[in-house]
């Protein structure tokens, strides 16, 4: 035990680690907090923080409490579930994948539910429909994905991401001859929702979905050890007890939850699960137990921030284009780095 | 019986690389597997584990087949070193050995319990990188970073351990220092091991038992100095060999390489 204490003092714990988290921790909360207040305050009609109060407690000027409880608030609780779910399904399918360049869409997610719905406004089936559709595409997608990767009883991610490409490819070519075929006021209906936007969403969305959301959310970061154990090599992890394929259709399908959940609210937002889990990784390292929560918490702070961009000019923007837009240049700019270090 | 193989055939694909392999691991035994490139060392040893599923025949572990168990029930019995590691960037040392208690852990138990964490000290008392543990396992040298795998493998606190080529990509210090403490802990700890091991004489030096594959069967098994003759080992390794007694025992020195007797054989017509 002696040893032990000695040998700790020589080598100070490169500290920071606990802190660093803390401080990250911290950072969100109030990143979180400013957003949110700024998400309920801004917009056509600016609200003071007393008016605020006021609206929240059901009191003061009725067309404050609307915008509040109507407008505002469900569309910030949209934006944090969506983020939230996009973030987290990034962050375990990057884990799961042993690939950085992974996303939530990358399994087939994204051509899945845009080819549906791209069918759905063709046949007329506006609005009501299209979330549940957006879903069962994405779903259906991510299934035939799965089985065409599967060799006998073992899955490969070699095999899945290939399958996720072809798929992607595919679905996204007969996509793009529809929206062609198609009359101009579809093609303005399909790319609104294509590349995803948080306008008029509102508590239909959030009670529908929102629930399933928390649940694959919390059911998410129970995952952790399991990504930390794949991550060791499909060997060590075997010796470790892990089943791979076991627990590649778990992680895959707690992710395709998430993504087709967060698609069936705002539609393809783009980047955001791209992105944060690589940020979060830069603050508190590569145990998954730390980057799936804060993915999660990533994730809902960078899409409502966005969304607060987004509504901020004169003309809203679809949070899809200001997500790309940002999101894109950091990413070249990882790539960048990358390169530099030789990798990649 | 640790560990045991009744009639072993696998490999990849169709093909069976390792056939027919009947073999004992006594408790606190060290057995090592030579054999040439190809004769189905590291396929043998993935079989033994669980991570190729055997087209013919068992493995018993402690009498009971690895392909009924739970998998984590294995996992306590059972660690598995491979040759090469993914590393995966930015865990510290103290991060991957906790890894090694995965079996020993509830699924939904995030965090080591004491007595798991008493077993990540030991085992990072047992390699000697207590100084390290939060130090990113990516940041090591070659020789710490085999003896934090080992470690990860200890903290699993199994019976066997199995290792495939565990000391490739190091130089000569670091091989016999990694050897010697495997041989520690057969000892001391009564750990059965299996390695493969390319270099002949260290298997010879530090094994109980040598296990000579040639073309995917067993060729001979048997006591060191049993095994090690030149004529088996020009079966197995086609080189002619002599044999040398030396302060750590009996090595070989390799003479030339022998020609094929089918390469001698008169061609017809």
């Amino acid at each position: 035990m002696i040893t032990t204490a000695r040998s700790r003092m020589l080598q100070p714990r490169p500290l920071g680690q606990r802190q660093r988290i803390l401080l990250a921790a911290g950072l969100l909360c109030v990143g979180l907090a400013i957003v949110i207040f700024l998400s309920l305050t801004q917009g056509s009609v600016a609200l003071t923080g007393s008016e605020l109060l006021a609206a929240a407690l059901r009191q003061g000027d009725a067309i404050h409490q609307t915008i509040l409880w109507d407008l505002r608030l469900p569309r910030v609780l949209a934006a944090l579930l969506v983020g939230g779910a996009l973030g987290l399904a990034g962050a375990l399918l990057q884990g799961m994948l042993r690939n950085g360049l992974a996303g939530p869409f990358l399994l087939g997610i994204s051509a899945g539910a845009g080819l549906m719905v791209v069918l759905m406004v063709g046949v007329g089936l506006v609005q009501i429909w299209v979330p549940l559709g957006a879903w069962l595409g994405a779903v259906i997608t991510t299934v035939m994905v799965y089985l065409l990767a599967r060799t006998g009883a073992t899955l490969s991610v070699e095999r899945l991401v290939l399958g996720g490409v072809a798929f992607s490819s595919l679905f996204g070519a007969v996509q793009s001859l529809l929206l062609l075929l198609s009359p101009d006021g579809q093609i303005q209906a399909a790319l609104n929702w294509l590349i995803g936007s948080l306008n008029g969403r509102g508590w239909t969305e959030v009670t529908l979905v929102g629930p399933g959301l928390v649940v694959a959310a919390i059911a998410g970061c129970l995952l952790a050890r399991q990504v930390n154990l794949l991550s060791l090599g499909d060997d060590l992890a075997t010796g470790l007890g892990t089943s791979l394929t076991r627990s590649r259709v778990l992680i895959g399908a707690i992710a395709t939850l998430l993504a087709a959940g967060a698609v069936s609210i705002a539609g393809l937002v783009g980047f955001v699960g791209l992105i944060v889990p690589h940020g979060v990784r830069l603050l508190v390292g590569t145990d998954y137990r730390l980057v799936l929560p804060f993915s999660t918490l990533g994730g809902a702070l960078v899409l409502s921030g966005a969304d607060l961009v987004a509504r901020a000019g004169p003309v809203e923007l679809p949070v899809g284009v200001v997500t790309a837009m940002l999101g894109a240049p950091v990413f070249i700019g990882l790539l960048h780095r990358r390169r530099l270090r030789g990798g990649m | 019986m640790p560990l045991e193989s009744r009639n072993l055939s696998g490999g990849y694909g169709d093909r069976p690389i390792v056939e027919a392999v009947t073999l004992d691991l006594e408790r606190g035994e060290w057995l090592s597997l030579v054999g040439a490139n190809g004769s189905g060392k590291s396929t043998l040893l993935r079989l033994l584990s669980r991570v190729l599923k055997p087209q013919r025949g068992t493995v018993l572990l402690s009498g009971r087949d690895i392909h009924t168990l739970p998998p984590t029930a294995m996992a306590r019995q059972l660690a598995l070193l491979p040759q090469q590691q993914t590393l995966p960037a930015g865990l510290t040392v103290y991060q991957l050995v906790s890894l090694g208690r995965s079996p020993h852990q509830p699924w939904w138990q995030w965090d080591l319990d004491d007595a798991g964490r008493q077993q990540v000290e030991a085992a990072l008392h047992w390699t000697e990188l207590e100084a390290y543990r939060d130090r990113p396992v990516s940041d090591l040298s070659g020789g710490e970073r085999q003896r934090a795998f080992l470690a990860l493998a200890l903290a699993q606190d199994p019976q066997v351990l199995l290792l495939d080529e565990p000391t490739t990509f190091l130089d000569i210090h670091y091989q016999l220092q990694l050897l010697e403490l495997l041989k520690r802990l057969n000892c001391q700890r009564g750990l059965s091991i299996i390695t493969v091991l390319h270099d002949i004489n260290l298997a010879a030096r530090y094994s109980d038992r040598l296990a000579l594959l040639r073309q995917g069967r067993l060729w001979a098994i048997g006591e060191t100095a049993a095994v090690l003759t030149p004529d088996l080992l020009r079966d197995v390794f086609e080189v002619e060999v002599a044999l040398v007694s030396t302060p750590v025992g009996l090595q070989i020195c390799p003479l030339a390489a022998s020609v094929p007797a089918s390469a001698l054989a008169p061609t017809v017509g």
